[in-house]
């Protein structure tokens, strides 16, 4: 597992989890897992359908709680944690289907989901479309997301590629320190995916990344580090290279030759 | 901060775009204007007429009180007369055989219903859709058979409240609610008092979170939000105004029954959303106006005759032909209309 040298200095991994597993009645969709994300570094997790690479984000998100093991957080055992205290506390997601608000503009999406970190929210005479903190935090969200000029547009009308970085956008909004990205690159064309991987290679600069994608090309030229899942289980985490060279990981794809570029 | 790579480079100008969170459609006037004609009708209307207002009064805040449930956070609720005659109960109870003041018999009916949201809404906001639907009806049921089969409220009778309630003070009676006009414009004044709290309250980050709530709740978790307080908050105010309804249904019929906490109550009051259209306040209070002068219509056995008795049947075929043709309520006739004028 501590496959050290690669990069310069290992900082400390601000999202772990250790052995983590889920069952859903008598099948393991996630067994013994552990992983590490640390900022300045893309973390690719692949696996063929089923592999458990979304049940997966759901465990480190909260959405699910874990059967076994423990999930670590910026210094927190957030095992216990419900998804919108550890999102709160900085771990942001997107998910596999476009997840928005489609009859709000773009910039309410983003002011929205800034707004649960902004303070007394139950100040209900003060009015949310002038407060400042929250449509700053969406203006910063949708100028790093490359959404600056659609910010007045109603969010259902916006191509799906723009839809998936406005959901990008949505977790910028909040400040967070991790993103866990659910196959972000799903149903894009070409020229979208270039944009959304420039995108993720800015960010990779002070975000923890995870990310699940299915487009192989994609994941070799931007992750730091892969993770491959098969049957729940991680069979192999280590650099692109040597990924690609790995026996188990060939017989894995065996099926599928082509994929592995 | 993770965010400083953010803040360089000139942010996205996000000053003056239009709010498409709210679908609350045309300015103050038309309803300013509303007031201002009911406030002047006691001048040409016989007391027959000012009761009907005042009954579409108290049920338009009873509806308004439902749409911060329904419009605004999506939560069906098939429950929500509980929270009424919870209000009234408490009027009536608290009043004894003596009266009592407004100033405290208010907030003990809204108090009283809050704390019956607050229990029912907790447990309630457990379970999602269908489930929803039914385990608020449920809890609306346990009230109804409470008041209906013991002695705590006169049972299936009810009580009669034998002084109405007075604001006195300082030697001087400010407000005697037996007195009809004063009845009238205190209705009036919560009433207009209830749409401008809500009509603040969804424009509110808190209403904007329910809004966000309504259309993806997955997402509003995601980003933070502990949607399940969200709600519950919902629920409590609802439940509160709800029991400000019941206050002044009380002082208005001076009597109470458990019929007031029927499913038909519950029912009837989502109808009213529905015929207004939900997602608008100013529909809930035009849905309550149709609604009980619908009721009043095809009660009338001088209008309608022998078919009188039969009022629930004309009633129910009349709502069924206007979502038919009015899916999105009356309130979605008068936008339509609009749109087409130059």
């Amino acid at each position: 597992m501590t496959e050290r040298g690669t990069t310069a200095p290992d900082p400390a991994p601000l999202l772990r989890a250790v052995q983590v597993g889920r069952h859903f009645g008598g099948v393991a969709a996630v067994d013994g897992v552990s992983i590490e994300v640390r900022v300045g570094e893309i973390h690719a997790v692949i696996g063929t359908n089923g592999a458990g690479k979304s049940t997966l984000i759901n465990l480190l998100s909260g959405e699910i709680a874990p059967s076994a093991g423990q999930v670590f957080f910026a210094g927190h055992d957030v095992t216990r944690w419900p998804q919108p205290r550890r999102a709160r506390a900085g771990l942001g997601r997107s998910y596999q289907r476009t997840t928005i608000f489609p009859e709000f503009s773009v910039v309410e999406n983003c002011r929205l989901a800034a707004q649960a970190r902004t303070p007394r929210p139950w100040r209900f005479w003060q009015r949310a479309a002038a407060d400042r903190p929250s449509l700053e935090a969406a203006a910063r969200a949708l100028t790093a997301a490359g959404l600056g000029a659609e910010a007045g547009q109603r969010a259902g009308t916006l191509s799906h590629g723009a839809q998936r970085q406005l959901e990008i956008a949505m977790c910028l909004a909040n400040a967070p320190l991790a993103l866990l990205l659910d196959e972000p690159l799903a149903g894009m064309g070409g020229e979208e995916t270039e944009r959304m991987l420039d995108l993720l290679g800015a960010l990779k600069d002070d975000h923890a990344i995870l990310l699940v994608e299915h487009d192989m090309d994609a994941v070799f030229r931007v992750a730091d580090r892969i993770t491959v899942m098969v049957n729940g289980q991680v069979i192999a985490s280590d650099v692109p290279d040597r990924i690609r060279a790995d026996p188990l990981v060939r017989e894995a794809y065996l099926g599928e030759p082509e994929v592995l570029p | 901060m993770a965010s400083d790579a953010l803040t360089e480079g000139p942010a996205a100008d996000v000053g003056a775009l239009p709010d498409i969170a709210r679908r609350e459609a045309g300015g103050w006037r038309v309803p300013a204007a509303a007031v201002l004609a009911i406030a002047l009708l006691p001048l040409v209307v016989s007391p027959y007429g000012i009761d009907l207002v005042l009954r579409i009064a108290v049920y338009a805040i009873f509806a308004l009180s439902l749409e911060l449930l329904v419009g605004a956070a999506g939560l069906v609720s098939l429950g929500h007369a509980a929270f009424l005659g919870i209000g009234a109960y408490a009027t009536v109870l608290g009043s004894g055989d003596s009266g009592g003041s407004v100033a405290w018999l208010l907030p003990l009916a809204v108090i009283t219903a809050a704390a019956y949201a607050l229990f029912a809404g907790a447990l309630s906001l457990r379970t999602r859709g269908v489930y929803f639907i039914m385990v608020t009806l449920a809890f609306s049921q346990m009230a109804y058979f409470v008041l209906h089969d013991t002695q705590v409220g006169g049972g299936s009778d009810g009580i009669f409240l034998y002084v109405k309630p007075v604001l006195q003070f300082a030697g001087t009676t400010w407000l005697d609610l037996d007195d009809r006009l004063t009845l009238y414009y205190t209705v009036l004044g919560a009433l207009v008092a209830t749409y401008l709290f809500l009509s603040v309250l969804l424009d509110s980050r808190f209403g904007h979170a329910l809004a966000g709530i309504r259309v993806n709740e997955q997402r509003m978790r995601a980003a933070g939000f502990s949607t399940y307080l969200y709600k519950l908050a919902a629920f409590v105010i609802a439940g509160a105004l709800a029991g400000v309804a019941g206050f002044l249904l009380a002082a208005k019929d001076g009597a109470v029954n458990p019929e007031l906490l029927s499913w038909h109550e519950s029912g009837a009051v989502l109808l009213m959303l529905i015929l207004g259209g939900i997602g608008s306040l100013r529909g809930a209070v035009i849905g309550a106006a149709a609604f009980v002068l619908l009721k009043e219509l095809y009660q009338s056995q001088a209008i309608v005759g022998p078919l009188a008795d039969h009022w629930q049947m004309t009633l129910g075929l009349t709502i069924i032909v206007f979502v038919a043709v009015l899916p999105r309520g009356l309130i979605g006739l008068g936008q339509r209309l609009r749109g087409k004028a130059p």
